[in-house]
């Protein structure tokens, strides 16, 4: 046995700790770029008010405001700079720890400094692109008057849009589920509908969904099935939305009720719950908990893809807002739905947001 | 006639012989504990008494009923036959009243209302009434087993398996579960538990079984296992526990 000996008082251990070195390089960067970045805020702005022909006060003073917003980034480089000073004080006076703490600091401002100039350079390029060209391009996607003309009507046609899209997401919602099951029916019995299941979701998974959409809507009212033959359109558009999407849904699903534990299955099955009372009661509504976040991704593809209803010949909010872009030559209503789009899932994405937070929370045991 | 009748079971996973020839007669009242190594095989047994596991050959029958083997009603099987498991294994999406309720509403055509009221009736005894409206994920790891062996019982089982049920538990929750179980075998419940708990096997069996690389190397009273072990891999592994301050 070997006793183990504590170092002498006084004496380290380890090699002796190194000074901070100097933020000096870094705050000479974080400096140099912030100044970069308000020079080109300072052209894309000039470039900007230069688009209106008459500059009021008012856009004046904003552009104003703004250009001095760009230039805030200097001020935590220059503190980086003063920081510095601390650091080399302090090593003088032989506080090491002070000196290490004023480096850290000194080097966090500098980061910062550089974090906010690179969003201002490229903000400032984007106005530059917009702005290029005389305005031209601002002036194609986004121009007040044909947002004024347009929007009303753009925004009539989207109903078919929403329609279909939550048509189409209800029944995804119930096909791929049983598709999802029957992909994981257990046994001999189950083999042949488990195989029928994958090739469906092979197939549509590969198929893209506008040649779904054709091949349904047109298909199937040339070969004049039975029932179907009387359809509307916008009908067909959901069925064939729903083939595409259920394909990925299943998927979802399936995911969702495999990442479940054995256990739950164990415990159900042991209380005498058959497979189906256990997948219904038990696993799935576990599952589902778990697959909202995927399956709304889903979802927010298929509203998506309801701007591939104009192959098809229906009148929707992007059918529309082309036939106008057409007449005056100008893309300010295709962006118009464009925006449509973006308010529509904005809300979705916090609500899913906010399920998962509540999740979290009662899984914390605060329920 | 026993009561739990096991004949020469045996359960293989692939290559892998997990249970080489069990046989075990329990009478009704009686508690059964397995006691031995992780990998004996004694968690393989419980499961397969209900038909959790399918047996590769041998016969089990419950009150004269063989319920081995193809064609069985498993789910009327698993009534009689109530298991609760180490990870307790409650489920998460449903109140603690709901998981007690679960089987007797959806399977026993239990009234809900008179099965929420048996389900109260339980979880009083247990201490855990005032928890009905909780979810598990808000309960101590003791406290989900007390649920989880209230939920076993809230179908009238005949037997109860229980397998390994303190193994999860930190040292100072096992008790309130071990007193459970004590009330339950005074209560002339039959039981098989798989535990590593020896005192307490000690203390409740009335027959124990040492269970080495799937066989029933030795079995008896508590008394003969315990005092007087006739095997000597018996004797290594009560000398292994007792040397780890478990006995």
């Amino acid at each position: 046995m070997t006793t183990v000996t504590a170092p002498a008082q006084g004496q380290r251990s380890g090699p002796p700790a190194t000074p901070p070195a100097t933020v000096m390089p870094l705050a000479v960067l974080g400096l140099a770029v912030a100044v970069v970045a308000a020079a080109c805020a300072a052209l894309a702005l000039r470039s900007l008010r230069g688009l209106s022909a008459h500059p009021t006060v008012l856009l004046t003073a904003v552009i104003a405001l703004v250009a001095i917003a760009c230039c805030l980034p200097i001020i935590p480089a220059v503190r980086a700079f003063r920081i510095n000073g601390r650091r080399a004080r302090a090593l003088a006076a032989g506080e090491l720890a002070r000196a290490r703490q004023a480096a850290a600091a000194g080097r966090e401002q500098a980061n910062v400094a550089m974090g906010w100039s690179l969003s201002v350079i490229l903000l400032a390029a984007l106005a530059a692109f917009a702005t290029a060209n005389s305005g031209a391009v601002a002036h194609t996607f986004m121009r007040w008057q044909f947002i004024e003309d347009s929007w009303w009507d753009v925004t009539k046609a989207f109903r078919i849009n929403i329609e279909v899209a939550v048509f189409g997401e209800i029944f995804v919602l119930i096909f791929a589920l049983l598709v999802a099951i029957m992909r994981l029916l257990p046994g001999r019995a189950g083999r042949p509908l488990r195989w029928l299941a994958t090739v469906y979701v092979d197939m549509f998974r590969a198929i893209p969904s506008i040649i779904v959409l054709y091949l349904v809507v047109y298909g199937l009212s040339l070969a004049k099935v039975p029932v179907i033959e009387n359809f509307s359109p916008t009908w067909l558009a959901v069925v064939g939305l729903t083939l595409t999407y259920s394909a990925y849904v299943a998927e979802v699903y399936r995911a969702g009720i495999e990442s479940i534990h054995p256990s739950q299955w164990a415990a159900s099955r042991s209380l005498g719950l058959s497979y189906g009372m256990t997948l219904r009661t038990v696993i799935v509504p576990q599952a589902v908990r778990r697959i909202v976040p995927p399956l709304l991704n889903d979802f927010i593809g298929l509203q998506k893809d309801t701007a591939l209803l104009v192959v098809i010949g229906l009148t929707d909010a992007f059918a529309q807002a082309r036939m106008t872009s057409a007449n005056v030559f100008n893309l300010t209503p295709v962006m118009v739905v464009a925006i449509l789009f973006v308010i529509i899932t904005i809300p979705q994405a916090r609500f899913v947001d906010r399920l998962i937070e509540r999740e979290k929370r009662r899984a914390g045991g605060t329920s | 006639m026993n009561f739990l009748q096991i004949r020469d079971v045996h359960k293989s996973y692939g290559d892998v012989e997990i249970l080489k020839g069990v046989s075990l007669e329990v009478n009704r009242h009686e508690v059964v504990c397995l006691i031995g190594a992780s990998g004996s095989g004694k968690s393989t047994l419980l499961r397969c008494i209900n038909a959790l596991e399918e047996i590769s050959s041998g016969e089990i029958s419950v009150d004269g009923d063989v319920v081995s083997g193809a064609g069985v009603d498993v789910n009327r099987l698993r009534r009689n036959v109530g298991m609760v498991f180490q990870s307790y294994n409650l489920f998460p999406h449903m109140s603690v009243l709901r998981n007690v309720t679960l089987a007797p509403t959806k399977i026993g055509g239990v009234p809900k209302a008179e099965a929420e009221g048996r389900a109260l009736e339980l979880l009083d005894k247990v201490g855990m009434r005032d928890k009905a409206t909780a979810y598990p994920d808000a309960l101590s790891g003791g406290q989900q087993q007390r649920v989880a062996i209230v939920r076993a019982l809230a179908t009238n089982p005949q037997v109860l398996l229980l397998d390994e049920i303190t193994a999860a538990l930190d040292p100072e929750l096992v008790g309130d579960v071990l007193a459970i179980v004590r009330e339950l075998a005074q209560d002339g419940l039959t039981m098989l538990l798989a535990t590593h708990e020896m005192g307490f096997a000690r203390e409740v069996a009335s027959q124990v079984c040492f269970l080495h690389q799937g066989r029933i190397l030795e079995r008896g009273s508590a008394e003969q296992i315990f005092e007087d072990p006739q095997e000597e891999r018996t004797r290594q592994f009560l000398g292994r526990i007792l040397t780890a301050g478990r006995l």
